[in-house]
């Protein structure tokens, strides 16, 4: 089972990871900030942890949803958002000033502070491949 | 792929002229409730449709005065609660934007409505905070509103305004998702 998983993975993530050089070059960058390998495991983890904020508990699936295959919609305001994977909506993850300036508007949000690069490169690294 | 690109920024260009032409137009011959009046100018800068219009509607500049836009620009880092930072020279473009066609500039009756309804010492941050739309929504059950989950808040307009994107506010366009016999 873990092998037909591992397979379908390499073949539905394949073709994704070559389409993007805007992510290959911000991972290199946060490589040189990071003590540990990036993860896609660690990346889905993170995207699904909660933070407290005086008792809200906010999450990337907060608007995103749990599902990056599947539209998300603004916490506060109700717009939608377009599916962030890049295999449903291959606009996305393709330009860096598009990539960096939702890391620093959500991180904020999200823990109230910016990320570390060892954490966007654990997003980038589950993200991609959704 | 760039002459593709120079194609369409052209095209976007001549849309964008032709769509200020016509707002103009509109604007100043407009009563406020034919039917195809715009109530204001419509919105129509790439910028502030792209970094703002992605969270929430993209409002029209005539909403408020040129006063509430440059405080609202100056504290994105808190903006409602969410982080909006925007790079400097995105920033620079939109509060240009957003001063230069506010209320004072819009020329709709509409917007000269809006503005005689805030006080000269008052810089309101939010439309719903202004007497003009709290008269014009005064009728408005809390329920269809906040308590209704396809609205959820008066800064909602497009939920029911729905051609609010278009600039146009008219009462015969307003249907509340939940409440389509509902008529104002």
């Amino acid at each position: 089972m873990k092998r037909i998983l591992l397979i379908t993975a390499v073949f539905l993530g394949g073709p994704v990871a070559v389409a993007s050089t805007a992510v290959d070059e911000l991972m290199n960058e946060f490589r040189a900030g990071s003590a540990v390998a990036f993860s896609a495991e660690r990346g889905r983890e993170l995207w699904n942890a909660t933070t407290d904020h005086n008792g809200e508990a906010r999450s990337c699936t907060s608007c995103h949803t749990s599902d990056l295959r599947k539209p998300g919609k603004h916490a506060s305001t109700g717009k939608p958002i377009g599916a962030l994977a890049p295999s449903v909506n291959p606009t996305r993850l393709t330009q860096r000033s598009e990539i960096e300036k939702w890391f620093g508007r959500n991180c904020k949000w999200t823990y109230g502070r910016v990320c570390t690069a060892e954490e966007k490169g654990h997003f980038l690294a589950y993200m991609r491949n959704q | 792929m760039s002459k593709l690109l120079m194609v369409l920024a052209i095209a976007g260009t001549l849309l964008g002229a032709g769509a200020m032409v016509y707002g103009d137009a509109a604007a100043k011959g407009d009563d406020n409730h034919g039917k195809r009046g715009h109530d204001f100018m419509p919105v129509m800068n790439a910028d502030y449709q792209n970094e703002c219009g992605t969270c929430h509607m993209a409002y029209p500049p005539g909403l408020l005065p040129a006063r509430s836009w440059e405080r609202i620009m100056g504290g994105l880092e808190d903006h409602f609660g969410d982080n909006a930072q925007l790079d400097p020279v995105t920033h620079e473009a939109i509060t240009r934007y957003l001063v230069g066609h506010a209320a004072e500039h819009d020329g709709s009756r509409r917007a000269a409505k809006f503005l005689r309804s805030i006080p000269a010492t008052g810089t309101p941050l939010r439309v719903t905070e202004t007497r003009y739309f709290v008269k014009k929504h005064d009728e408005i059950p809390e329920h269809m509103v906040a308590g209704n989950p396809e609205v959820k808040s008066f800064a909602n307009c497009a939920a029911c305004h729905r051609s609010a994107e278009r600039g146009i506010f008219d009462d015969d366009d307003v249907r509340i998702p939940g409440f389509e016999d509902a008529r104002f």
